[in-house]
């Protein structure tokens, strides 16, 4: 498989589909995990950090069911290939920005993604549509037992798990849910609500961005402690808060509805006729105005375009995917025209797009 | 519409619900920004930790024990505290033992707990000094390399065969 072929598709997190998905997009869990032969990342040597992307390659490909997933060498990946598996979620930005031997193993239906030597020797990623943690824990603890059958995991009788940064030591595991929190946002609520969740012992962080900076309102949360918990206490405890979040942010969009309709129609529809129309737009503008038309999609301010499609815009209009798309490389000014094109024709689907891609 | 702090043209229409009644600001998105910035409280917890790490460590130490601890090194992946707390990532699984003492109370910092409780893995789950001697070992058979003392290099190599053996 090539990225190319990735490019056209849609990772299962982005269906779209599962619980609670208007506003929870997807669910996710990861484990850090260090093989107990070879020193950490910060002190491995060039010959070590090769010698570990071997062993876990070679363990990777020796298992046969795992035979349909993609192995791709980070290292020798162009820089928009890196950047088109960061906006893909399938990697870090630390881990596309690294040097030395490193890797990723991706599942066709890019349900789990392996990534070697970044901070920890491999982390295991395991997403899944709408909320449903439950079914990530399983599949995640069955690859964890799979890897574990053939290599050693560093472990500490009382500490667990051995990681290179203290904050993931014990389980090794975040546990993060992603939501889509427009009227949160616009009711200026977002701050109030990560402050409560930090004192709960729970992080935000906004999609792509740093700290609470967000991109189109949307927001991870996940545990913060990964030790002295068991990893169903540790997911219980974000289970738990989730629903809470979704009941904030329907009172928050009830709100924006009954006191303010004409308001709210009126950004929503307007957001959706600068995306119809724009000859040039930035990526930010379009997140920020894709947000305001999937929520306006969800409350059935605007008919005839699907979650899914909105879901997929927020990827596919990504500066790299719009590269891979287009098949060319493209300088900003003239992303922010493919992007306007991208934009008409899959908004605009009825009308002249048929034309259009024909031409 | 204008933005009401510049000329630029209103993309942001934001709806104030902090006082009496609902109130609509429409701003461009630059200044956008710099309203929704307006920090309530600034927190930088997040990508620090390197010095969070730094200034609990400082905290009831003299400079000269610190001075001292920071040139203490692992010896299997041989790096300093100081390194530690600077990076604030640690060099080899080694490191949460020989730097037990200053990394438990970080540990606790962070996790309120100093006890692992959940899965363990089938093999060697009693924790894996044995193989973290291969790290050593693999070092210093590199040294011996360096130095072509093939004497020693075959020794090494053979004592990294017998643990991985096992």
């Amino acid at each position: 498989m090539r990225l190319e072929q990735l490019a056209s598709k849609c990772g299962e997190w982005l269906r779209g589909s599962g619980p609670e998905s208007d506003i929870v997009i997807s669910s996710r869990i990861r484990l850090a995990r260090n093989l107990a032969e070879y020193p950490f990342i910060r002190k491995c040597s060039i010959a070590d950090q090769e010698a570990v992307e071997k062993a876990l390659r070679a363990c990777v490909e020796s298992v046969s069911s795992w035979s349909g997933l993609t192995y791709f060498d980070v290292n020798a990946l162009e820089e928009v290939d890196r950047q088109f598996l960061v906006e893909r979620q399938l990697i870090s930005r630390e881990h596309a920005d690294a040097e030395g031997a490193r890797a990723v193993a991706i599942d066709p239906e890019e349900k789990f993604s392996l990534m070697i030597n970044e901070e920890d020797h491999l982390r295991i990623q395991v997403m899944q549509s709408g909320l449903d943690l439950e079914n990530a824990w399983e599949q995640i603890n069955q690859i964890d037992d799979v890897i574990e059958d053939t290599l050693t995991f560093a472990f500490h009788d009382r500490l667990g798990y051995l990681t290179a940064c203290p904050t993931n030591v014990g389980t090794g595991m975040r546990v993060s849910v992603m939501l889509h929190l427009p009227a949160l946002v616009i009711t200026r609520q977002i701050e109030k609500v990560f402050r409560s969740l930090q004192k709960i012992g729970l992080a935000v962080r906004g999609l792509y961005g740093e700290g609470s900076q967000a991109m189109g309102d949307f927001y991870q949360v996940s545990n913060q402690v990964t030790l002295g918990r068991a990893e169903e206490v540790l997911i219980k405890q974000v289970r738990e808060v989730v629903p809470l979040l979704i009941e904030y942010e329907r009172k928050a969009r009830d709100f924006l509805i009954q006191e303010n309709h004409e308001n709210l129609h009126d950004r929503v529809s307007r957001a959706y006729g600068i995306l119809c129309t724009a000859q040039t737009i930035s990526s930010e503008e379009t997140m920020h105005l894709l947000s305001s038309v999937r929520m306006g999609v969800n409350l059935g301010l605007i008919g005839d375009i699907e979650i899914p499609t909105i879901n997929k815009l927020f990827i596919h209009t990504q500066p790299a995917h719009l590269q891979k798309l287009r098949g060319i490389e493209l300088d900003t000014a003239d992303r922010n025209i493919e992007r306007a094109h991208y934009l008409q024709r899959h908004l605009n689907r009825d009308q002249d797009s048929q034309e259009f891609e024909k031409n | 519409m204008k933005c009401q702090q510049c000329e630029k043209p209103a993309t942001f229409h934001i709806t104030e619900l902090t006082g009496s009644e609902p109130e609509e600001i429409h701003l461009c998105e630059v200044c956008a920004q710099t309203y929704l910035a307006q920090p309530e409280e600034a927190d930088e917890v997040s990508g620090s930790l390197a010095n969070m790490l730094a200034e609990q460590i400082k905290i009831g130490q003299t400079a000269e024990d610190l001075q001292r601890l920071d040139q203490r090194a692992c010896p299997i992946c041989g790096i300093t505290f100081y390194e530690f707390r600077h990076v604030g990532r640690l060099g080899c699984p080694h490191d949460y033992v020989c730097f037990e003492e200053e990394i438990e109370p970080l540990v606790v910092n962070i996790h309120g707990e100093t006890e692992h409780v959940g899965k363990r893995p089938k093999r060697s789950a009693k924790g894996t000094d044995k193989q973290t001697e291969v790290i050593r070992l693999r070092r210093e058979l590199a040294a011996a390399v360096e130095k072509e003392d093939y004497e020693q290099a075959s020794e090494l190599r053979d004592q990294i065969k017998e643990i991985e053996g096992t």
